[in-house]
């Protein structure tokens, strides 16, 4: 009875008789649960719902008050009950652009991944190929695009390396600096002790670069989608295996619009969840110790 | 205390012998064409807790991290007379070196902060784990060895910081201004669990501050430096007893020396 009056932080052991400094320490304290999630849990969810919500249903209430035809705005209702008729054939086209994305992500953290590694270990690798890596990523991937897919045979791969393309640039520059960002204290201390070169880049650069290779992984999630969407829209066709992009020119030409927009919708949704998935995977990464993921009472 | 005793009668047999480090006439000057220090001499006997006093910018850290080998001097040399040297001819530096901030690994737990040295030397991972609680016990952090440091308070990280210099038992601790961030009771609480340590250990203490009374409670003997170029002026000795506590502070003794020291720290700001 007596030790709930006390409050939970100062119920904990006395850290150490550390002078003032040691009840300085952050102070952690419980909050109250719902199915696993706080208050502020469960607002960062509801909230941007409710507001979707709010949307869908004035651009419903807009369409049916206006008489908007279908084939100039489909309403929401409508752009559903499309998705869920024509689940058959949108969903195989999702998966392809899954696949797209997917794969143009894994190598982009490949590639970047191992170029940011070679380019700390190197200047002059870094200072020679640099530059090319800024110049593909300064170059509009529509203008290429065609020229890649004219060049490779297969249609699946193209769109991949363009996927990749546009993906990879923010990894290497994110890797990069994470690389370099360790503390100098560190890098002195590791250099008493007589680290070699893989030390320092195990035990100290890798981990340091870890938040920044997060942070530009996030980003290129989005990107390879968006690489992966455009490259097909500039390839036109999809051959065999269309992604979601060919399904929104062909319901465009088509003027089934209500398709198109549940081709969009589905675009959308893919980029949302894996945005979330990144993030998600940022967060167990780094909820141990990195400022980003720390949540703070004071 | 026995253990006063034994490291006061170490301290003057190693006097007797070769000192641990020789500094002579060391200058450094800096690729920018700042000159840091020059003409610096200085002994350290094994066993000695020395601090290093001086206005900020005169070199201290300079100093401090070329003994620990942490750059090369401009001209002079740094000699280990008494330690063994590599195929190079190189002494083999047997030194911690504790930073001002605490500078922990930020993803790794104290005990694996405390376990690098050890990691890096490729000491299998059970004894490197072993000797990494030793440490922490040593500097009271015993219940904390699974705690990453944004959980601990500064002067708790400070300890790991220290325990972490402490791992290798090296025959040198340099310290470089460690406790001029925190609080004064957290500084001198510090302060007597560092004198403890090092009484106990028996390893060899280069402390550098800023601080005339840090310098005075905590040595044998201070060496006053004075800035542009940074240059040692005066080397006083602190022949007090080695048991101190809050009593020493309150000492005439005490008093005295730190009258001493201020009056050489105010000739080397005016020099
Ligand atoms: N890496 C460096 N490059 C150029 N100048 C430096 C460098 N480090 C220190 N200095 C200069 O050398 C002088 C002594 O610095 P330092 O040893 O850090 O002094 P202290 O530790 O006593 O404050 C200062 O004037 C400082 O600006
Ligand atoms: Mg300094």
């Amino acid at each position: 009875m007596t030790d709930t009056l006390v409050p939970a932080p100062l119920r904990q052991a006395a850290p150490l008789a550390d002078g003032t400094d040691a009840e300085a320490r952050p102070v952690f304290a419980e909050q109250r649960r719902w199915l696993g999630l706080t208050a502020t849990g469960w607002q960062k969810i509801l909230a941007p719902i409710a507001i979707g919500l709010i949307v869908l249903a004035l651009w419903e209430f807009i369409v049916r008050q206006a008489g908007i035809p279908y084939y100039i705005l489909p309403g929401p209702l409508r752009i559903f009950t499309t998705l869920i008729a024509d689940w058959g054939t949108l969903s195989g086209s999702l998966w392809i652009t899954l696949q797209i994305t997917g794969l143009a992500l894994l190598a982009a953290v490949l590639v970047g991944g191992a170029l940011s590694i070679l380019f700390t270990q190197s200047k002059w690798l870094e200072y020679s190929l640099f530059p090319y890596a800024i110049v593909l990523q300064v170059t509009p991937i529509v203008a290429i695009a065609p020229l890649i897919i004219i060049w490779v045979n297969d249609t699946l791969l193209s769109l991949l390396i363009c996927a990749w393309i546009v993906a990879f640039f923010p990894i290497l520059s994110n890797t990069i600096l994470g690389l370099n960002s360790a503390d100098h204290n560190l890098i002195n201390l590791f250099q008493l002790y007589g680290a070699s070169r893989w030390q320092m880049l195990r035990y100290l650069r890798l981990p340091a670069a870890l938040p920044y290779f997060l942070g530009g992984l996030r980003i290129s999630g989005g990107l390879a989608l968006i690489g992966a969407v455009v490259a097909e829209f500039v390839a036109g066709s999809g051959g065999t295996a269309s992604g979601l992009a060919f399904r929104i020119l062909e319901a465009g030409y088509q003027l089934k619009i209500p398709r198109m927009f549940a081709a969009l919708a589905m675009v959308s949704g893919a980029g949302i969840v894996i945005f979330l998935v990144l993030s998600l995977i940022s967060h167990l990464l780094l909820r141990r110790w990195h400022e980003s993921a720390i949540r703070r009472e004071n | 205390m026995a253990w006063a005793a034994s490291n006061a009668a170490k301290t003057v047999a190693a006097t007797a012998n070769r000192p641990l480090i020789v500094l002579r006439g060391i200058a450094k000057r800096y690729s920018n064409g700042t000159t840091a220090v020059t003409g610096l001499d200085l002994d350290l006997h094994a066993g000695e807790f020395v601090s290093l006093l001086g206005p900020s910018g005169c070199g201290k850290s300079t100093v401090l991290r070329m003994i620990a080998g942490l750059g090369e001097p401009s001209a002079g040399s740094i000699d280990w007379p008494t330690s063994d040297h590599d195929a190079h001819g190189r002494p083999l530096r047997d030194v911690g070196f504790v930073f001002q901030e605490a500078t922990l690994m930020p993803w790794a737990t104290a005990q694996q902060n405390v376990m690098l040295p050890l990691t890096l030397k490729k000491v299998a991972t059970r004894e490197a784990a072993a000797r990494a609680q030793a440490a922490l016990a040593a500097v009271g952090l015993d219940s904390f060895r699974r705690a990453y440091p944004r959980e601990l308070s500064g002067g708790m990280k400070m300890r790991v910081s220290i325990a972490r210099a402490l791992v290798t038992e090296p025959k040198v601790l340099l310290l470089d201004e460690p406790f001029a961030a925190l609080d004064e009771i957290t500084r001198q609480k510090l302060n007597d669990d560092l004198l403890a340590l090092w009484a106990k250990a028996g390893f060899t203490v280069l402390f550098v501050t800023h601080s005339v009374f840090e310098s005075v409670y905590l040595s044998q003997r201070v060496m006053v430096m004075a800035a542009r170029p940074g240059r040692v002026i005066a080397d006083v000795a602190i022949d007090a007893p080695l048991v101190r506590d809050a009593s020493f502070r309150t000492s005439p003794h005490y008093a005295a020396s730190c009258r001493a020291v201020s009056a050489k720290l105010v000739e080397a700001i005016a020099a």
